[in-house]
């Protein structure tokens, strides 16, 4: 299982990168961007799942002596949780730029926005 | 075309080099030494029965704090770029949308806003927290700016909201230096009987902080973003 | 079983990412990439990530998509390509 979630995160990876290489608009390549985020917070929650196990959350069924050989791996989820954060952070950065240039500018195609083309 | 080339070249090149590192990482089915500390003491040491959060309020704390200081300074640059842009067609015609969403906010709103409250006051209990909860409730808040478009008497309230908390999470940190074992312990506040709401020391407290701040933030950059001309 | 769904979910996660980027409209490009985000957080559920799931429900398809609506709403005509 962990597996398969692996190799689909790290092709949302691939996407991503690719959207943000070859697209023209801006917008699109925030969404890559935000893509390739989604997929490397898959990869990381991938990384600390461990088969047939639960989540790290201590209740009634999940006694806390038996916790440590049937719980999942608490840390990478801690780090993907404020990395969704930051990231969404960094969207907004992205699309207040973007917005800004278009503003200024018109436009969005990074082919027509070179530097001293400035009309 | 080149261009395309190029970057499929890269992307083959990337795909080679996760392939790589999937056949290298290490196929143990145990906890590597750090997680299994966590979930062994971490609900004796914290009392929060959600070892993701006490691992994120508490034990790396401080990555908590310099992520709300990130989204701080996010939110500061947005609105430092987008300033003084008021759309005009949008101000002052409350008349404009629809009567079903004005009076559907109206009920809705602080429903939602109890939601996020809910999540993060739980977020020690079971999955939920600050972030989950803040998010939440700056939901409402895109709710309350869908059904109003003229409010902007809310834009004070939130900054208020976003320093008072910013400055009590850091007071209650550098608290925990006094009081406890260091910056951002847990334990300036009694235990309590584990698994129940008022536990867990100032797990709640600094959780609702976050979220707080968070939700702030968030409404403050939506806010932004909204009021921005065309 | 469990497996089988999240191949499932995988696929059409992926295919909804190709779709964010090559769709020739710009709105649907940006509705398929927050649907990106809801089935990887059906996917947290079942990698036994509550608290991710959770957050990316209300941050990545939720409020990441509404900034990309309210920025895409102040482009006058540019919404193609």
């Amino acid at each position: 299982m962990t597996h398969i979630a692996l190799a689909g995160g790290a092709l949302l990876i691939l996407i991503g990168v690719w959207g943000m290489l070859t697209k023209k608009n801006i917008i699109r390549i925030i969404i890559g961007f935000s893509l390739f985020d989604t997929g490397l917070h898959v990869v990381l929650v991938g990384l600390g799942h461990l088969k047939n196990r639960t989540a790290p959350i201590i209740d009634s069924d999940l006694p806390r002596e038996a916790a440590a050989s049937r719980v999942v791996d608490p840390v990478p989820q801690a780090i993907v949780l404020t990395a969704i954060v930051i990231g969404l952070a960094v969207t907004a950065v992205l699309l207040a730029f973007a917005l800004k240039l278009y503003q200024s500018r018109k436009t969005l195609d990074i082919s027509e926005l070179r530097e001293g083309n400035n009309d | 075309m080149v261009k395309k080339a190029f970057a499929f070249t890269l992307i083959l090149g990337m795909g080679l080099l996760f392939y790589q590192l999937y056949r290298q990482r290490s196929t143990s089915t145990d906890l590597n030494k750090t997680a299994r500390y966590y979930v062994e003491n971490g609900p004796k040491e914290t009392g929060s029965a959600n070892v993701v959060t006490s691992v994120v309020v508490t034990y790396r704390g401080l990555d908590t704090l310099g992520e709300v200081t990130i989204l701080f300074v996010a939110a500061s640059i947005i609105g430092f770029f987008l300033k003084n842009q008021r759309n005009r067609k949008l101000e002052g015609a409350p008349g404009e949308t629809s009567e079903l969403l004005h009076t559907g906010s109206v009920f809705l709103v602080p429903l939602i806003f109890l939601l996020g409250v809910y999540v993060f006051v739980n977020g020690h209990l079971s999955p939920g927290g600050g972030f989950q909860g803040g998010a939440i409730i700056a939901s409402g808040t895109v709710l309350l700016f869908l059904a109003d478009p003229s409010i902007g008497a809310g834009r004070g309230v939130i900054h208020v909201l976003e320093s008072f908390s910013g400055m009590l999470y850091v007071g209650l940190a550098v608290a925990g230096l006094f009081l406890a074992g260091g910056f951002l312990d847990n334990r300036i506040m009694p235990l309590g009987h584990f698994g129940t709401l008022l536990s867990a020391g100032a797990i709640p407290v600094i959780y609702s902080l976050i979220g707080l701040k968070v939700g702030a933030e968030l409404s403050s950059i939506l806010y932004a973003l909204k009021d921005a001309k065309e | 079983m469990l497996l089988a769904l999240l191949a499932i979910l995988i696929v059409v996660m992926l295919a909804a990412a190709v779709l964010a980027l090559e769709h020739g409209k710009l709105l649907i490009g940006v509705i398929a990439a927050g649907l990106v985000s809801l089935i990887a957080s059906v996917i947290y559920v079942i990698l036994a990530a509550p608290d991710v799931a959770m957050t990316e429900a209300a941050i990545g398809s939720g409020l990441s998509t509404i900034m990309f609506l309210y920025v895409i709403s102040r482009l006058k005509g540019d919404t193609h390509g």
